[in-house]
């Protein structure tokens, strides 16, 4: 565990992850005080990347929960292996012993585990639950008990505690609200599209080779396209999809024409597309190679 | 200096306690809802970090202090007040500060105007009839006068009609049109079968099947998202659709409820409060753009950008309810009412003009937004109301 706030920015930074002190200063805490860590901000703002960083450089292993509605204990938990229970039962009545049958077929052979559980027993892990808004309310419910005690209660077996506890890392994108009891038991941070100079920053180590000259370019378009009016913003992740697409394509620099040919690396959406295409590009790539 | 890590006691001979305390219950009066645990944990966050990075108090307070995003904006003005230097006359001058702020929110024009609109008093006298002076001695209405109010247009009801319909309101229930999720629960004529509560009977009897337990699934209503129009033209029929609004959001769950005039407001908390005096109090000092102008394709582009991912997943059903009068003469709507359409499972646009029989869409903002609803219906009395719901309870095929 890194000793203070500055160690911990350094961690990430070893790992290629690029955090302002507001974020290395949750993180450091999440950490220091055992408590998990609930990251909320817009898609490609590199929240999903802050467990993988953190699993690379602690080192432990990481466990990922996709979430989606309808998540439910067998598939995030644990599930009973009833074919292997089944066996049990034909062979211990061939043997003839049936009168403990019952305690011995409920044993932690037969239970197998899925992420939650994986990241409670074994070797320290990351636990990423990863987008939590897409799964439903009854899931959130299930979950209260894991982030406040790091435990599993299965009725027929007992409760199931961590040895170590995980270091938690939830994600949200908003699609709808995660209720007040899973933020209570967290430590809360919004995770806001990078200023210019950490964007900078981040081009540098996650795609380098791109140019310098490009790099400050895209940067400061995406930073300027930022401030319109668009559907779906870019996040970071298309910026360094971008900055790679435009490299693919020998730009040395932002042209009007390479840029309309990869606008879709960027926008997701085709309205925001044709908002953009032409015209306005060329009047933000004239701003970007201006200002950079 | 840092003080060693002392679990979780207070460390109360710093003068970093008090202040901190102070700190939480400024926050607390400013709306941020705070327990004592939420303090514990600051003050366990503050033993950890080099207090004399503000920056990193600044981020550990957050962390530990805030639920969500919106709370960002009060907290770091808190912030910045507070702990400029928090000596005693700068700690007063930061509550003088957060409390002059609330009350200034509470005597918005837009407020009062609400707030008398909700009290419902204001006469009307368009419809005056012989026999209105008893009506209003007597509180139960004779079937035939509730027969009579379930037709009668909102606009022309007077004020004790309007305290009878929301009478009616009350009582009227929304079917649940259920959908079906991915859980399970036992059922005897399931069409699946239950496989560990079979097992688990099975042990039970040492190892004999007995029968096959099955499980189906468990169904729900969606989501259901209300954005309606609070313009002049509207204000009566909004008055109304309000009542209906807040009977919905505390029926069942997963309503969320806009107004807008010139501007969007989320009046979804408001709304829970099971009182719906208090809750149209609370939605009045939200507002203020009561009984104004309408830009609609403004309002639905905000819907669209900042809540149309937030409350639209799950299949959400969206009910518009506007006149589709629009002063900014339609600009923008069709993309907007379009992307909408396209963001949710159905879109029903309920308007009051459609009571007139030979209506025919001319303004600019209907003739805009016509081609992106699923379905148009009309709601301005009783009666509508009654086929609306009926609307929402049928299955969609």
């Amino acid at each position: 565990m890194p000793a203070d706030v500055s160690a911990t920015a350094g961690m990430l930074a070893a790992g290629g992850y690029v955090a302002d002190t507001a974020l290395a200063t949750t993180v450091h805490l999440a950490l220091r005080m055992g408590r998990p860590l609930f990251l909320e901000g817009e898609p490609g703002t590199g929240k999903t990347e802050i467990a993988k960083v953190l699993a690379a450089q602690l080192p432990r292993k990481l466990v990922r929960l996709q979430c989606y509605d309808g998540l439910d204990l067998s598939a995030a938990a644990y599930e009973w292996n009833h074919a292997r229970q089944l066996m049990a039962i034909r062979l211990a009545e061939v043997a003839g012993n049936v009168a403990d049958i019952e305690t011995s077929i409920y044993d932690r052979r037969y239970l197998e585990s899925r992420p939650l559980l994986q990241a409670l027993e074994g070797e320290p892990a990351v636990l990423l639950i990863d987008e939590l808004d897409r799964a439903d309310e009854p899931f959130e419910a299930f979950l209260l008990e894991v982030l406040a005690d790091f435990q599993i209660t299965v009725p027929e077996l007992g409760t199931l505690k961590a040895a170590t506890p995980p270091v938690v890392i939830i994600t949200s994108n908003r699609t709808r609200e995660v209720h007040d009891a899973i933020r209570r038991r967290c430590l809360y941070h919004w995770v806001d599209y990078p200023d210019a100079a950490r964007e900078k920053a981040i081009l540098a180590l996650r795609a380098p080779t791109v140019s310098a000259t490009l790099s400050a370019q895209v940067v400061a378009f995406v930073q300027k396209l930022r401030e319109g009016d668009y559907f779906k913003l870019p996040g970071v992740a298309e910026t360094i999809d971008w900055a790679n697409a435009l490299t693919a394509l020998n730009a040395r620099e932002l042209e009007p024409a390479s840029v309309d040919a990869t606008l879709g690396v960027l926008l997701k959406y085709q309205d925001d597309i044709a908002k953009l295409k032409g015209e306005e590009a060329a009047r933000l790539v004239a701003e970007a190679r201006d200002s950079a | 200096m840092i003080p060693p890590r002392s679990d979780l006691a207070f460390p109360s001979e710093h003068a970093l306690a008090p202040n901190l305390l102070a700190f939480v219950r400024l926050l607390r009066r400013a709306g941020i809802q705070l327990g004592p645990g939420d303090a514990l944990g600051a003050a366990e966050a503050l033993t950890l970090l080099d207090l004399g990075s503000r920056c990193s108090v600044r981020a550990a307070l957050k962390a530990t202090l805030l639920r969500r995003h919106e709370q960002t904006e009060i907290f770091d003005a808190a912030f910045d007040l507070f702990w400029r230097d928090p000596e005693r006359a700068n700690v007063a001058a930061a509550f003088a500060l957060m409390e002059a702020q609330k009350p200034e929110e509470k005597s918005k024009p837009g407020g009062r105007r609400i707030a008398e609109a909700m009290a419902g008093d204001r006469p009307k006298p368009p419809v005056p009839t012989p026999e209105e002076q008893p009506r209003q001695l007597d509180a139960a209405m004779t079937v035939s006068e509730r027969e009579r109010l379930q037709t009668m247009d909102f606009e022309a009801m007077s004020a004790t009609e309007i305290n009878a319909a929301k009478q009616e309101i009350r009582r009227l229930v929304l079917p649940l049109d259920e959908r079906p999720t991915r859980r399970f629960r036992t059922d005897p004529l399931g069409p699946r079968v239950d496989m560990r509560a079979t097992l688990r009977a099975t042990t039970r009897n040492g190892g004999d099947f007995r029968a096959i337990l099955r499980k189906r699934r468990i169904t729900r209503p969606p989501p259901l998202v209300a954005i309606c129009d609070i313009s002049g033209s509207m204000a009566r029929y909004a008055q109304i659709l309000l009542h209906f609004l807040h009977a919905v959001t505390n029926d069942r769950e997963r309503v969320h409820s806009f107004l807008f005039g010139t501007r969007l407001s989320n009046i979804t908390r408001q709304l829970k409060h099971r009182d719906p005096e208090i809750a149209f109090e609370m939605v009045s000092h939200m507002v203020p753009d009561w009984s104004g102008g309408t830009r609609i394709g403004e309002a639905l582009e905000d819907f669209n950008q900042h809540w149309g991912r937030r409350v639209l997943g799950q299949g959400a059903v969206v009910l518009l309810i506007t006149d589709g009068l629009d002063r900014e003469g339609g600009r923008g709507l069709a993309e907007a009412t379009d992307r909408l359409k396209r963001s949710c499972r159905k879109l029903i646009w309920l308007n009051p003009l459609l009571r007139y029989a030979g209506f025919q869409p001319k303004s600019q903002g209907i003739k805009a937004m016509l081609p992106h609803v699923h379905e148009f219906r009309p709601v301005h009395n009783l009666a509508s109301l009654r086929e609306l719901i009926e609307a929402l309870g049928e299955r969609r095929r």
